[in-house]
């Protein structure tokens, strides 16, 4: 395997700095004194699907959180540009509304907010950020019952509460839902498929396929090879110790299936 | 990233959406109570001697009465001789005949309220008793009423015209000398609203009445008395605003409400007053007391409350459960924010045999506030087979506010079964981040969230009210973030 270029060099060699959706450049955060991203650069140019795998505690959630903004990471060095925006500077709000889009790990259950209440408040909020009028409750209820079809979920799901007792299975799918319905520039999926069924883990590449299109672009944060087997990777990429050790293409991810991460680990110290 | 509190500070900051004063010429006696003072009041109001008589009662036992302090609540004492116990918008030689007599600022202030009056009121299918500082200006659809034999008047009205009815049912379910503000109202009250609803009838609309406290310096003491005879449902509204005041303002208010054999009675309430600045300098004293009784069989009251306003809230809608079979329910959604401090909930008094109780309370709190849920549910020996099922949720924004829950029960019969849950939560900083990164502003997730919390309680609230209590809730807590 030839040693990866970094980010800056792939896209010298692509010659294209205009077609990166995220160009992030030694992104360094901590957690409390614990440093947990030491250094990432990562460019995802639109059109790409980027897998980031790696062990546990590697850092890959807290990227993840940094893009979104999540309070609680004191960032320390590093620059983000989303859209040629500074990233870093927006307020989660807007992060979100510019089109950044994070699957969550664990969603959060937010009792007596109802589902659809919550989507099309999602909504709405971005198409006012873009200037476009809002929608209705009659489009929204067409639009997103179209997407439910797509993950297979039962309609009562828009009257429940978000997230409030649904299985580990339906919360991820309620998030690639939402993600559907929102239909961001760039979605960060931070391990949207563990704890899924074969069946759901198929409903859930099927939601993700549907979204890939050449002004899009998505980040697949994801322990295991399996969902790669649905959604076919552009690049790989492997984080540990709070750096990208590796990228390659997909067949990155068939080597670290068969060899674990501990080779590249070794390699890298 | 700013910080939380910083956002938190700049948005609770922000002014009191309601705070406009009417200048009209008031009618307004000097400062003072005494036996004179009520006189007055009673002699302006041409009352029956049996009434005068009553409020001198009460009178003379508030004199012997000291003010209750076993609240959580601390506030600079009260100068009750300081207060002006009357005050109306001054008389013309003719009382209005319509509304296009009535002073054209006091419907602008209607406006700017939102009152459905005339057509609004017609469309809204809203009957309004609006109670403009102490004298009733304008009833609607008391035609419509009158037809079904539904009585829905000014207590002064009703006064004049079934004191039969005033003097069965005054004070047989808050006697003059139940408390110290019950006492106080009893001999100073100027109006307040009257229902009676006769045998079988379902009234054929909700009944509103929206109040207002303006002149200044004076204390409003409304009486409303709800008597749904058997077999009758009503339900009724209570919805007041005020407008920004420096000085304290004390407002004891009592509501009795009788339900006979068969009848039901739900009670809703959205109180917004003026709940002082943002270094709890003014507001609302809200003292109230409120008591419904389930006299007859299978009779049912149910109090729904959403409390928003008021420096200070010290209020217990209570159901005593004296029919078989009756049935007494308390839904509550308390906030409080800034320095205002809230110490309401419930009494549940147990009589007759199988009767049930429900109370559910949720209390917000945010900024230097504190909140107590303080209720009683006791059952008496004779209340064989009785239930009550009480859950008392606490929401806290920011880390300076206080939730406090109070629950007494006391049981004196083996087979009463009583449940008693209780939480006490902050918004979490991921619910608020997950409603972030969807897009919605950091406001938007508050209430989105503080709403889910109330759910329970708003759906027991009339449709017009519970889109009033939502933007309530929003305008209250604006910004608190904890």
């Amino acid at each position: 395997m030839s040693k990866p270029l970094n980010s800056a060099e792939r896209l010298e060699e692509r010659g294209a700095m205009s077609e990166a959706l995220l160009d992030v450049r030694g992104l360094t955060a901590r957690v409390g004194d614990r440093e947990v991203l030491r250094g990432i650069d990562l460019v995802v140019p639109a059109g790409e699907v980027h897998a980031i795998m790696g062990p546990n505690g590697s850092g890959k959630s807290s990227f993840a959180h940094v893009l979104a903004g999540r309070p609680g990471y004191e960032l320390l060095g590093g620059e983000v540009r989303f859209l040629g925006r500074d990233l870093l500077s927006l307020a989660p709000e807007e992060r979100a509304r510019e089109g950044l889009f994070l699957g969550f790990q664990y969603p959060v259950e937010i009792p007596g907010v109802n589902n659809a209440y919550l989507l099309r408040a999602a909504l709405n909020a971005a198409r006012r950020h873009r200037g476009q009028p809002e929608v209705d409750a009659f489009d929204f209820l067409n639009l997103v019952r179209s997407k439910m079809q797509l993950m297979r979920m039962d309609e009562s799901f828009l009257s429940r509460g978000v997230n409030e007792g649904f299985s580990g299975g339906e919360k991820k799918r309620n998030e690639i839902l939402q993600m559907l319905v929102l239909e961001p520039k760039l979605a960060v999926l931070d391990e949207t498929d563990s704890g899924l069924d074969i069946d759901a883990l198929k409903i859930v590449a099927a939601g993700v396929e549907s979204l890939r299109s050449p002004e899009r672009g998505i980040v697949l944060v994801t322990h295991y090879q399996r969902l790669l087997d649905h959604v076919k990777p552009d690049r790989v990429h492997v984080l540990a110790r709070g750096r990208i050790l590796r990228s390659g293409g997909p067949e990155l991810a068939l080597e670290l299936e068969k060899r674990g991460y501990d080779w590249l680990l070794d390699e890298a110290a | 990233m700013s910080t939380p509190d910083t956002q938190l500070d700049a948005l609770l900051s922000r002014g009191y959406q309601h705070g406009f004063v009417t200048d009209i010429e008031s009618d307004t006696v000097p400062p003072g109570l005494d036996a004179a003072t009520v006189t007055f009041i009673s002699r302006k109001k041409k009352e029956p001697q049996f009434l005068l008589d009553w409020r001198l009662r009460a009178l003379e036992r508030w004199f012997t009465m000291r003010e209750p302090h076993w609240a959580k609540l601390r506030y600079t004492p009260i100068d009750y001789q300081g207060i002006s116990y009357y005050s109306a918008p001054k008389a013309k030689a003719d009382a209005p005949k319509s509304l296009s007599e009535v002073d054209p600022k006091l419907l602008a202030t209607y406006e700017k309220l939102g009152v459905p009056l005339h057509e609004r009121a017609r469309l809204a299918g809203v009957a309004v008793d609006a109670v403009f500082d102490s004298v009733s200006v304008a009833t609607t659809f008391k035609d419509r009423l009158a037809k079904a034999g539904v009585i829905f008047c000014p207590f002064s009205e009703a006064v004049q015209s079934h004191p039969e009815l005033i003097e069965q049912y005054l004070g047989s379910v808050v006697p003059y000398a139940d408390n110290y503000f019950a006492a106080l109202n009893s001999a100073v009250f100027t109006d307040g609203s009257f229902v009676y609803i006769p045998k079988g009838v379902r009234c054929p609309m909700e009944l509103s009445t929206y109040f207002r406290i303006n002149a200044a310096k004076t204390g409003q003491f409304e009486r409303t008395l709800i008597i749904a005879d058997e077999g009758s449902y009503v339900s009724y509204l209570e919805g007041c605003t005020a407008p920004m005041r420096d000085e304290n303002q004390l407002h004891a208010a009592v509501v009795e409400l009788v339900a006979l054999d068969d009848a039901q009675i739900k009670y809703s309430t959205v109180q917004n007053w003026y709940p002082g600045d943002e270094n709890g300098v003014g507001g609302i004293y809200n003292f109230v007391t409120k008591r419904g009784e389930c006299r007859g069989r299978n009779s049912k009251i149910s109090w729904t409350q959403v409390e928003t306003g008021s420096a200070i809230t010290w209020k217990y809608p209570s159901c005593i459960l004296r029919g078989e079979n009756s049935v007494g329910e308390f839904y509550s959604v308390a906030v409080t924010n800034n320095h205002q401090q809230a110490d309401t909930g419930t009494k549940m008094i147990h009589l007759g045999a199988n009767t049930r109780s429900t109370i559910v309370s949720k209390g917000i709190s945010a900024g230097h506030a504190q909140n107590t849920y303080r209720g009683l549910v006791k059952v008496m020996p004779g209340a064989k087979g009785a239930r009550n099922f009480t859950q008392c949720d606490s929401l806290l924004l920011g880390a300076n506010c206080g939730a406090h829950t109070v629950p007494y029960i006391e049981t004196k019969n083996r087979d009463a079964i009583v449940e008693h849950e209780a939480s006490t939560s902050r918004i979490s900083e991921e619910q608020l981040f997950y409603c972030l990164q969807r897009g919605v502003s950091q406001e938007d997730a508050v209430n989105m969230i503080v709403s889910g919390f109330c759910k329970t309680v708003f759906r027991e609230l009339p449709m017009e009210f519970a889109v009033e209590a939502q933007n309530l809730l929003a305008v209250s807590l604006e910004g608190a973030v904890g």
